[in-house]
């Protein structure tokens, strides 16, 4: 795809939402040191439906991870919505996460003590929102993802399809710039799967940037671009007909 | 996160887990009530000391001229020796200091000993006569029952009247009136002609068990030899009068008794001080032995809830790495544990505060002490609990703000 080259020192255009450059992520292990990412440059522009693929220990959790502004890199750049994150600090961090990203795990890893309706409202009350406020907008988030009346449920009264839109209702409750989604469906049987797959459709079509990592071919083709990673480099980053 | 919403999770987490906090919080618990139960014990020992056995004992206002002091805990042997060669008090010393204060004053003789007192025939043994005049009832306080005190002419003239306690009335006269009727003191017949109200007792000692006559009536051979008295009481109007009044006795009794400036006093003037500064030192043990258990089992409560939110927050690894990601900050987690710790301790304190309020009405009941809950320790006591819990609550609490969020996830 045509992307402008982009260089150090440059600020991104205004529709691109994430933006890595020669983004690499050191871990040290003791005896030796783990080159996770070894450099990774890529651009996701608002709207766009991105799968990131490839086999473990490709780097692709580690790209998520400094994505969803869970990690810092070693080096290389992060801007993410016109704003580089790559050296932000913890707590400025930690507020990227609540305003930005909205993260769909495949644990679902909803708080099982808490109704459906308080699992929402976790990101606004870290947003500072007021209860009443909390509820509303918690509970237009549930209906959206079609849990509008399953909200007093605890997670263990939900079958697994329903909690992953729980913890889907949760991702978007505070219009994130990005919907990330770590093998959403891997918990999940194949027709609740699908399930879950239209309710990303549905997201996307209607104006939300979803990125996704997985690792089945299937679940990666529905999205319409496939970035694969392998040994901490980009492989292939290509755009597939709908 | 704001405080309040911190603590209403707090509050949620241990209703859920309701067997685990109450055992976390038993340390605090225990804590707080037998800080409270022992302040109020505390106190109600006071107020039984100064008011009631002082008051009792000597009198309000009142300083006894005595051989030795009445009350004389922990005396050596050579002290108390030394106090039985003094000469003892007479009646002439009385009548000397009653010629030469200048302060107004009440004052009465006072000679007593055990004896036995019979109507018909029943007899009371071990019955505490005083041989008295007849301001003695004023200066002990003493109101009536029945009947009326015996007169002045009566006490000089050594007339054969007397005053009977509550139970003695009772044991010889069961429900007929005493007055009027006649009881036998030492073979002699007295004239009953008043009777005094329920007393009741002070630390298990009876105090109904007296029978009062006049200090010149024949009993006055049984208590003590001739002319000689126990006790010369003196009532002031106020403590400054009493202070004045004391140093006139004292001069008085200095120079009857020819001593020379260098030579101590071979007689004392005994006030409630002593009883009081005595059990100032009582409850100054209880204050510093008291804090000490309140600190232990604070410090054990403590141990237990930093335990048990250690525990907490290796279990809910996994919830705090979803809090963080999903935008807690540092000290949202750090507030939010600490919260929860400060939550059970606060809960064990307002348990503590109430059973040390329940303790003490037990103690009130059951004892003659007027034990009484201080307010300073009800608030002491919510302010140690919660400290406590912010204490115990550090360390787990900067532990899971610490967490780093993607270790926390992948936990298990």
């Amino acid at each position: 795809m045509s992307q402008q080259e982009f260089r150090t020192g440059d600020t991104p255009l205004p529709d691109v939402v994430i933006l890595t450059h020669k983004l690499t992520r050191d871990y040290d292990m003791g005896s030796e040191m783990v080159r996770a990412l070894r450099g990774v440059s890529i651009q996701i522009r608002k709207n766009e439906y991105v799968a990131v693929m490839g086999p473990s220990g490709s780097g692709k959790s580690t790209l998520m991870n400094l994505v969803g502004c869970l990690d810092t890199p070693t080096s290389g750049e992060y801007w993410l919505n016109a704003q580089k994150v790559s050296d932000l600090a913890d707590d400025d961090l930690a507020r990227i996460r609540n305003k930005e990203i909205g993260f769909v795990f495949q644990t679902f890893n909803l708080l099982p003590r808490a109704d459906a309706l308080h699992n929402v409202e976790l990101p606004l009350i870290y947003a500072g929102l007021n209860a009443k406020e909390r509820r509303a907008r918690a509970a237009q988030a549930l209906e959206r993802v079609g849990l509008g009346n399953r909200m007093d449920h605890r997670p263990n009264e939900l079958s697994g399809g329903q909690r992953q839109r729980v913890a889907i209702a949760r991702a978007l409750v505070n219009d994130p710039s990005i919907l990330l989604a770590d093998e959403p469906t891997g918990n999940l049987d194949s027709t609740t799967g699908l399930e879950i797959m239209a309710l990303f459709r549905e997201l996307h079509d209607s104006g939300q940037t979803v990125v996704m990592v997985t690792h089945e071919q299937d679940i990666a083709a529905q999205a319409a671009r496939v970035i694969t990673l392998r040994d901490g480099l980009v492989a292939t980053d290509q755009l597939q007909a709908a | 996160m704001p405080f309040f919403e911190a603590f209403l999770l707090a509050i949620q987490t241990l209703r859920a887990q309701k067997l685990k906090s109450g055992f976390s919080l038993l340390g605090v618990f225990v804590g707080v009530a037998s800080l409270i139960a022992a302040w109020s014990i505390a106190n109600g020992v006071n107020r039984y000391m100064t008011e009631k056995f002082a008051q009792t004992l000597y009198g309000v206002n009142t300083f006894q001229l005595r051989r030795q002091p009445m009350f004389t805990p922990n005396v050596p042997d050579s002290v108390w020796r030394a106090w039985r060669r003094r000469p003892r008090i007479r009646f002439s010393d009385a009548e000397a200091i009653t010629a030469g204060l200048t302060v107004p004053a009440v004052t009465a003789w006072q000679s007593s000993d055990r004896v036995s007192v019979s109507y018909g025939n029943k007899e009371s043994r071990d019955i505490d006569l005083t041989a008295a005049s007849e301001r003695y009832f004023d200066i002990k306080n003493l109101r009536f029952a029945l009947g009326r005190p015996f007169t002045g002419e009566e006490n000089r003239a050594g007339t054969p009247v007397a005053v009977l306690g509550d139970a003695v009335a009772k044991r010889l006269f069961t429900d007929r009136t005493p007055l009027g009727k006649s009881v036998r003191i030492g073979g002699v017949p007295y004239r009953v002609v008043g009777v005094v109200e329920h007393q009741g007792s002070i630390l298990g000692f009876p105090l109904d068990r007296f029978v009062v006559v006049p200090a010149l009536s024949p009993a006055q051979n049984l208590v003590n030899p001739p002319g000689i008295l126990d006790a010369f009481l003196v009532k002031a109007r106020s403590d400054p009068e009493m202070r004045e009044a004391m140093s006139q006795a004292e001069g008085i009794m200095r120079s009857r008794r020819h001593l020379r400036p260098r030579q101590d006093n071979n007689f004392v003037l005994d006030t409630s001080e002593g009883v009081q500064r005595f059990w100032a030192g009582i409850s100054g043990i209880l204050v510093t032995v008291i804090p000490g258990i309140v600190v232990v089992s604070l410090v054990i409560g403590g141990i237990v809830i930093m335990n048990i939110m250690l525990m907490a927050v290796a279990e809910r690894t996994r919830e705090i790495g979803l809090r963080k990601s999903l935008g807690a900050r540092r000290r949202d987690v750090l507030r939010q544990f600490l919260a929860e710790s400060t939550a059970i301790a606060t809960v064990g304190a307002a348990f503590g505060i109430l059973a040390g309020i329940g303790l003490t009405i037990v103690i009130n009941k059951l004892s003659p002490l007027p034990a009484s809950v201080s307010p300073a320790s009800v608030v002491l006591g919510v302010f140690m609990g919660a400290g406590v819990g912010i204490v115990a609550g550090v360390y787990p609490a900067s532990r899971a703000a610490r967490l780093d969020p993607i270790t926390a996830l992948r936990q298990e």
